[in-house]
């Protein structure tokens, strides 16, 4: 599919009928597959109901591809067969773990940066992308542990990611605000030495700070507007890079629809921009 | 770059998962390093955050019931014995109304392991295959014979229960759209049918003959045996009306109306 993706949003059940009735153009949502993983019933209706209307992207988070096993052929299955019935434009995941040994863990757990962590998910992102049978895009994690035993730099563990298996990234701009902010380094600096070419989108999302902490972590919410840090990043990141299809995620606190596309309004103008400058 | 050993990745993902679930279990220094840090608490804290949401989100009428406070306190309690195990969330909690019938704080509370089954129906019910319901005609011109030889199958939306031992359906179904018990509500058993014939969850009561009726239909029996199964279990049973209301309800499923010969 070789439609170009302006900026898009996340979907909750909530904004279902604000969706259906939305005239924007260009617009586009990414839904989690998990949520309609089920046999039939309204689920996958209404799915299939935005889907005749807009583009919809998967962004998985329970492959658990950076588990040190192989790949559950039943999930995978049920991916596929999800993707079969909506055609999606994109499909992504993280470079995280959370099923574990039978275990579902809600969450995008870390692991140390090896080799032996960048082969076995070099194996899984190949598996599914041949199940699939289309490329897939890998999202850059939040960080907010130090963990000794990274032997890899994470820009050179998801260049060389996508080097050996040809996957594409999903670059989360927030993602680099709040793990640069965590561990102390620089997000600009993360974002020039990011290998855009294999950007195949975006994620902006709001983010919070921990108050148990004293506000000295910063949390990967969703629940909050975009930080004005993370709308420079963007911005900047666009200018040097041009247009990618750019989604905002909001799972936590959710707004009315009308708040999320003024959001969405503003980061379409940042798309626009460098295509404005070279007319 | 330095070399692993075999298996580093896996012994780490034992012990963060260990971690995540027992903040004191002996752990490697290598995760103790991690777990010891204020910030292993956002891992804990989504895991069992996204849990307890999952469990409060598919038994509404259980929340509703004994209030959100006691219910994540409660739902904590289970997430920490049974994590998981599909990671669509909409799965989650097939163990939650056994676990409510042995948890002590939940004891003065015996009408709760029902609700939290039909709570469950319904979330079966909902993402049950969207198939058709048997169209009450296909069965109205069969002869006497015709109809007591009858396979009928119940719809993959239905679920049914019979609750000897309290009015489950009536607290439920308030409890699940939000209403007060009326001043007429009796302590009687009940049961309750929950179907899916087109896009929404409906429900209705029913008997204990009707709930046996049904059993003996999903066990592939005929009508007959399933209508002489209702009379065994209630002896004063109305089966042309049971009939009749479990094909406007939706309860079977469209195909051709098989016959077994006797």
């Amino acid at each position: 599919m070789t439609t170009v993706l302006t900026a898009g949003l996340g979907l909750k059940p909530l904004y279902y009928d604000a969706a259906l009735a939305c005239p924007a153009a260009g617009l586009w949502f990414e839904v989690h597959p998990e949520n309609y993983m089920v046999a039939g019933g309204p689920r996958l209706a209404w799915l299939e109901a935005i889907r005749a209307k807009y583009a919809i992207s998967l962004h998985g988070v329970a492959l658990s591809l950076a588990a040190d096993a192989e790949l559950d052929p039943a999930h995978l299955a049920r991916l596929a067969a999800l993707a079969r019935r909506i055609e999606p434009a994109l499909i992504s995941e993280h470079l995280a773990w959370s099923t574990w040994r039978g275990t579902y863990h809600p969450d995008l757990l870390p692991f140390p940066r090896t080799s032996e962590a960048l082969a076995r998910i070099a194996d899984n992102v190949s598996r599914t992308q041949d199940v699939l049978q289309r490329r897939i895009a890998i999202e850059n994690p939040s960080h907010y542990l130090r963990m000794d035993g990274h032997a890899w730099d994470e820009v050179d563990f998801l260049a060389e990611l996508s080097r050996r298996t040809g996957c594409g990234l999903l670059l989360d701009t927030n993602n680099v605000y709040v793990s640069a902010r965590n561990l102390g380094y620089s997000a600009e600096a993360y974002l020039d030495a990011f290998p855009v070419a294999s950007v195949m989108e975006i994620h902006l999302a709001g983010h919070a700070t921990d108050a148990n902490l004293g506000g000295a972590l910063l949390i990967d919410s969703h629940d909050a507007p975009i930080a004005p840090e993370v709308w420079a990043l963007y911005s900047r990141l666009i200018a040097r890079i041009g247009a990618r299809p750019t989604l905002i995620e909001r799972d936590d606190k959710l707004p009315d629809f009308a708040t999320l596309l003024a959001e969405r309004e503003r980061a379409d103008a940042v798309l626009r921009a460098p295509l404005a400058k070279a007319a | 770059m330095p070399p692993t050993m075999p298996g580093a990745l896996a012994r780490f993902q034992d012990g963060f998962a260990r971690a995540l679930i027992e903040p004191d279990a002996a752990v490697t220094p290598e995760i103790a390093a991690l777990a010891s840090q204020p910030a292993f608490a956002v891992y804990r804290n989504t895991v069992m955050k996204g849990c307890i949401d999952a469990l409060q989100a598919n038994y509404p009428a259980v929340t509703r019931l004994v209030g959100e406070e006691w219910f994540r306190a409660a739902a904590a309690v289970h997430v920490r014995e049974t994590l998981p195990a599909d990671p669509t969330l909409l799965h989650y909690g097939s163990a939650f109304a056994d676990f409510l019938a042995r948890f002590q704080p939940a004891a003065e509370l015996p009408y709760l392991p029902g609700v939290a089954r039909l709570d469950r129906y319904w979330t079966e019910a909902h993402a049950a295959p969207s198939l058709s319901a048997l169209d009450p005609a296909a069965v109205a011109n069969l002869t006497p014979e015709a109809l007591a030889g009858a396979v009928l199958h119940p719809h993959p939306a239905a679920r049914w229960a019979w609750f000897a031992d309290g009015p489950i359906y009536t607290i439920w179904s308030r409890n699940r759209v939000d209403k007060t018990l009326d001043a007429g509500f009796k302590w009687q058993p009940e049961g309750a049918l929950l179907v899916r014939p087109r896009d929404a969850v409906e429900w209705i009561a029913l008997d204990a003959g009707g709930c046996t009726f049904l059993d003996a239909c999903a066990a592939g029996g005929t009508l007959g045996e399933a209508a002489r199964a209702a009379l065994h279990a209630q002896g004063d049973a109305n089966l042309a009306l049971l009939l009749a209301r479990l094909l406007k309800a939706g309860a079977f499923r469209e195909n051709a109306v098989q016959q077994r010969s006797k």
